[in-house]
C-alpha cells in the first residue's frame, strides 16, 4: 500500500521538515502522499507537491483544520486509516503532539524520533538523551512514526504531482485555538541553520545574549541557541532550547559559549558537525564532545570571534 | 473536581546510562531511581490547584513494579491524597500504559488528567496524547501555564517557534512542559504523613488488560563517542582552523 506523510505548515509556507519526512517516509515505502490539512492552504499544498518522491497530495480544507488542533486533525489521519499502511510525521511539537493520538485511535504503537529506516518495520530511535540507540521491529500491521528532522536530508523539488481533495468529518469541538505568539525573529530556523550560536549560563543575562551573542550569530548567518539552564534562567525563550526535551540540532557548525556540556545537552546537538566550545572553566564536559575548544572568558571571546571575521 | 496524575519510577536524569556486557538492556545494578522530572512537574501543579482548592482531591498513578511505590510516596509526600500502583513486572510500552491509566479513569472518573510530557527514559512522548485518544477527550500537550475555568481549561502551550493557547473542555489529559513550576520538595512532616496515606494496589488483569509488546527490541548499542579534539590558544586561531581546516567558514 501506501505511506501519508503529514504535512506542517503554518497555513502559508510548507516547513523544511515535511520535506525531511518524505525523505524518511520513501524508505518505508516509494509510493509516497502528503497530507496538507488546514483552512485555504492550496499554497501549500502546491509546494508539497513538488517534492521529489511524493505521488499525490490530498488537501483537506476545513475551518475546524485551521488552527491544526490535535483533536480534529487526528481524527482525519486515523479515518485514512484503511488506506495506508504507514504514517509518517517530522518529530516537530505538531507531530509529536498529533501522532500519538493517531496511533491510539489506531491501536498502534508509535515509534518516536525514528532517526534511521532499515526496514519498512525496523527503525533505529535514541534513549536516554541519546546515550543509547535502540533498535525496533514493530509487530503491528500499521506503522506510526515520527522522524526526527535533523538525521534526513529534505527532498529535493521536482515537477508538481496531482492535488486532490480528501473529505474530513468534524467531529465533537473538545478544543479551541485561543491565541498563538510567535517569537519574530529574521535569523534562520533553529533546526535546519547551517550554523547554530549557542549560549548557556555563562552568558549571565538576557541583556548579554543580546549583547554578545546576538551580533556574532548575525554576522555568522546562525540560529540562535540555548542551553535549557539558560533558558531556566529567564535570558531566551524556550523555543530556543537545544537539547533532550528541546531542539535537537545537527548543524554543519555549533558553537556553544558558556555551555558546560550536561548530558541532556549534549543530547541535542552532539551529531553537528562540528563543535565548538568556548567556556572559561578548562573542564566543562562540553570540551569532551568539542572539535573545537577555546578555554576563554566567552565576554573576550566571542567579540574576538567576530573581529576576526571577514567584513560583510 | 478531582485530578488524576500518572508517574513514572526512572533513572537518575543525571546518570549517564550503560549497556549490559552482553548488550541485551541497560545496566540499571546500584544506579539511583526517581520520579521522571517532568511527572514531578505535573504532580506540583496537582497539588498547587489541590491547595487553590480548585481541586478537591489528587490521585497518583504508577504503572511498574513494587519499587514504583516509593515513586507514589514522592508524590504523597509532595501532597497528592493517595496513590493507586498498577502491577506489573513486565516491560510496558507507552499504549499499554495509557490502556492501563485509561481503564483507571474510568473507575477513578477524574476531571483532569496531568502527565509529564516525555519519560526521560525511553523518550517516547506519546502517553498523555494516546491516553486523551482513548478516552476521547481533548488534550493540551507541552503545557507551560493553565487556568481551570468552571468546565474548561485553559492551557499555554509551548510549540516551535513560539507559544499557542487552547481552551479545552473538561475532562481533558495535559501534558506538562518545564516551565510550568518548579517542583517542591518535600518536608520531613509531610515525608512521614505521606507513610500513612493509602495506596491501592491492582493488576492489570483486574482490569481485563493484558500488557503486549508491540515493539521488539533487536539491538541496543552505545552510540560511537565523539573524541575530543584539539584546544586552540586564541580565538584569530580559532577562526582560521574553522575556515581552512574544517571548511565551515567562508
Amino acid at each position: 500500500m501506501s505511506v501519508l506523510v503529514l504535512a506542517e505548515h503554518n497555513g502559508l509556507v510548507l516547513d523544511d521538515a515535511t520535506a525531511r519526512a518524505v525523505t524518511a517516509a520513501i524508505l518505508v515505502d516509494p509510493d509516497v502522499h502528503v497530507l496538507v490539512a488546514g483552512r485555504d492552504c492550496g499554497a501549500v499544498a502546491a509546494r508539497a507537491a513538488m517534492l521529489a518522491g511524493v505521488a499525490k497530495v490530498l488537501i483537506a480544507d476545513d475551518g475546524d483544520l485551521a488552527d491544526q488542533l490535535c483533536e480534529p486533525l487526528a481524527g482525519l489521519i486515523a479515518g485514512l486509516g484503511e488506506r495506508y499502511d504507514a504514517f509518517v510525521a517530522p518529530a516537530t511539537t505538531s507531530g509529536k503532539s498529533v501522532m500519538p493520538r493517531v496511533a491510539a485511535l489506531l491501536d498502534v504503537m508509535q515509534i518516536s524520533d525514528v532517526i534511521a529506516v532499515e526496514a519498512p518495520d525496523r527503525f533505529r530511535r535514541p534513549i536516554y538523551a541519546g546515550n543509547i540507540i535502540q533498535t525496533v521491529r514493530s509487530r503491528d500491521s500499521k506503522k506510526v512514526l515520527t522522524i526526527r528532522t535533523s538525521a534526513f536530508s529534505p527532498a529535493p523539488s521536482e515537477h508538481a504531482k496531482p492535488i486532490e481533495p480528501v473529505n474530513f468529518q468534524r467531529g465533537p469541538h473538545l478544543s479551541s485555538f485561543v491565541a498563538k505568539v510567535m517569537a519574530r525573529s529574521d535569523r534562520p530556523e533553529l533546526t535546519s541553520a547551517r550554523i547554530v550560536v549557542s549560549g548557556g549560563r555563562g552568558l549571565g543575562s538576557a541583556e548579554n545574549f543580546e549583547a554578545v551573542l546576538a551580533p556574532l550569530a548575525d554576522a555568522l548567518g546562525a540560529a540562535l541557541g540555548a542551553s535549557r539552564a539558560a533558558v531556566d534562567a529567564g535570558f531566551v525563550s524556550n523555543d530556543l532550547q537545544v537539547g533532550q526535551t528541546g531542539k535537537i540540532v545537527a548543524p554543519d557548525l555549533y558553537i556553544a559559549c558558556g555551555i558546560s556540556g550536561a548530558i541532556q545537552h549534549l543530547a541535542g546537538m552532539k551529531d553537528s558537525k562540528v563543535i565548538v566550545a568556548i567556556n572559561k572553566d578548562p573542564e566543562a564536559p562540553i570540551f569532551q564532545v568539542a572539535d573545537y575548544g577555546l578555554v576563554a572568558d566567552l565576554f573576550e571571546a566571542v567579540p574576538e570571534i567576530r573581529a576576526a571575521m571577514p567584513a560583510g | 473536581m478531582r485530578i488524576m496524575v500518572a508517574v513514572k519510577r526512572v533513572v537518575d536524569p543525571n546518570v549517564k546510562v550503560r549497556l549490559l556486557a552482553d548488550g541485551s538492556g541497560i545496566d540499571l545494578t546500584g544506579l539511583k531511581m526517581t520520579m521522571n522530572p517532568f511527572d514531578e512537574i505535573a504532580v506540583e501543579e496537582a497539588v498547587r490547584l489541590r491547595e487553590l482548592a480548585i481541586a478537591s482531591e489528587v490521585l497518583v498513578v504508577s504503572i511498574g513494579p513494587d519499587k514504583a511505590t516509593e515513586t507514589l510516596r514522592t508524590a504523597l509526600a509532595m501532597g497528592a491524597d493517595r496513590g493507586l500502583l498498577i502491577k506489573t513486572d513486565a516491560p510496558i510500552e507507552p499504549l499499554s500504559v495509557a490502556k492501563l491509566l485509561r481503564a483507571a479513569a474510568i473507575e477513578e472518573k477524574p476531571d483532569l488528567i496531568l502527565l509529564g510530557k516525555q519519560a526521560i527514559d525511553d523518550d517516547c512522548n506519546q502517553t498523555g496524547q494516546m491516553l486523551a485518544a482513548q478516552l476521547g477527550w481533548a488534550q493540551g500537550t507541552f503545557a507551560s501555564n493553565l487556568a481551570v475555568e468552571g468546565d474548561a481549561v485553559t492551557v499555554t502551550r509551548e510549540v516551535d517557534g513560539g507559544s499557542q493557547t487552547v481552551r479545552l473542555v473538561l475532562p481533558a489529559v495535559i501534558t506538562v512542559d518545564l516551565r510550568l513550576n518548579e517542583p517542591r520538595y518535600a518536608s520531613l512532616p509531610n515525608i512521614m504523613k505521606a507513610k500513612k496515606k493509602p495506596i491501592a494496589e491492582r493488576q492489570p488483569a483486574d482490569y481485563g488488560i493484558v500488557v503486549e509488546q508491540r515493539l521488539e527490541i533487536v539491538r541496543l548499542e552505545e552510540p560511537a563517542g565523539r573524541l575530543a579534539g584539539i584546544k586552540v590558544g586564541s580565538a584569530t586561531e580559532l577562526v582560521e582552523r574553522l575556515r581552512s581546516e574544517a571548511g565551515v567558514l567562508s
